[in-house]
């Protein structure tokens, strides 16, 4: 039988494979984006558990607005790499120091 | 059997979450992420989450994904330069990952967290959607007005920011087409009659 901590230990992993994308991946701004959608992923796994497992719908509804948000961002986050890919025709990070951060 | 299934889907979704980071090709990293988000949707299931599943499998597999194909397809990128540094970083993105991942393991998979609990069986009649429904028209209804007007500003920002108005070309202005008056457009010209043509 399958219990909750089976879910918890695929989210902690999911999670840490796309902490791994972003170290590998840093110069490439679309894998970026992708990690990021697993991260949330994860915690969306994690969330959609706990409410199995403890009874409560809470967990789901939280997951439905985090559903929401993430799609919202990742909207924004290509229209911002289209406009960026535009005006400097490179989606490298390191060409991306006109802030001199 | 539930076990089974577990097990297959859980394997399926770590192969394709680990090629989605390592690809080298941006194509099929997209795709690999549509069979994480799948797959995902098939474990949300197994968690009778089935309303949460489809709305996975409709929103992101639907829409975030092909949004996703379409900028990678629109880019073209060159992948040797994005991709080097991949072996440079290797070591230490392995080694916070796996650090990472022994200290949630630690703590998840201990007896004293509680993790093996067994979840309540449901009645027969229950229903993942109306349950989900009661509560998010009620107890969540500011919230979820909230997140409607967050998809309005994420519609607002995305189109301002990719819309391109471009010097030189020729476009139609619908204000200026309804407010134009006939005085503009008719001219009534009187034209003397010319009396003696000579005929052919």
């Amino acid at each position: 039988m399958i219990s909750l901590s089976h879910f918890l230990v695929l989210g902690a992993l999911l999670f840490s494979i796309s902490v791994a994308g972003i170290f590998l991946n840093r110069k490439n701004v679309i894998i970026l984006l992708m990690s990021i959608e697993l991260m949330l992923l994860a915690v969306n796994m994690n969330f959609v558990a706990f409410s199995h497992y403890l009874g409560d719908t809470a967990g789901q509804v939280f997951v439905f607005f985090i559903l929401t948000v993430a799609a919202a961002e990742s909207a924004i986050g290509l229209a911002i790499l289209v406009v960026m890919f535009r005006n400097r025709n490179t989606i490298n990070v390191d060409d991306l120091d006109s802030l001199n951060g | 059997m539930e076990t089974f299934v577990f097990y297959v889907f859980s394997t399926i979704l770590m192969v394709a979450a680990v090629a989605v980071i390592t690809v080298r090709n941006a194509v099929q990293a997209a795709l690999s992420l549509v069979l994480v988000f799948f797959t995902s949707a098939a474990l949300w299931v197994l968690l009778e989450a089935e309303f949460l599943a489809v709305t996975l499998v409709v929103v992101y597999v639907g829409a975030v994904m092909v949004l996703f194909l379409f900028v990678v397809m629109m880019i073209d990128t060159n992948t040797a330069i994005l991709r080097e540094g991949f072996t440079k970083y290797l070591p230490i993105g392995l080694l916070v990952a796996v650090v990472m991942a022994a200290e949630m393991l630690m703590v998840v998979g201990s007896q004293s967290f509680g993790g093996h609990a067994l979840p309540l069986p449901h009645p027969a009649s229950y229903d993942n959607t109306a349950e989900l429904g009661a509560v998010l028209y009620t107890t969540y209804v500011y919230p979820f007005e909230i997140a409607s007007v967050i998809l309005l500003v994420a519609i607002v920002a995305a189109i301002s920011l990719t819309l391109r108005r471009r010097q030189g070309i020729k476009r139609q202005d619908p204000a200026q087409q309804v407010a134009v008056r006939r005085e503009d457009r008719v001219r009534l010209v009187q034209v003397p009659t010319v009396r003696d043509i000579p005929l052919p």
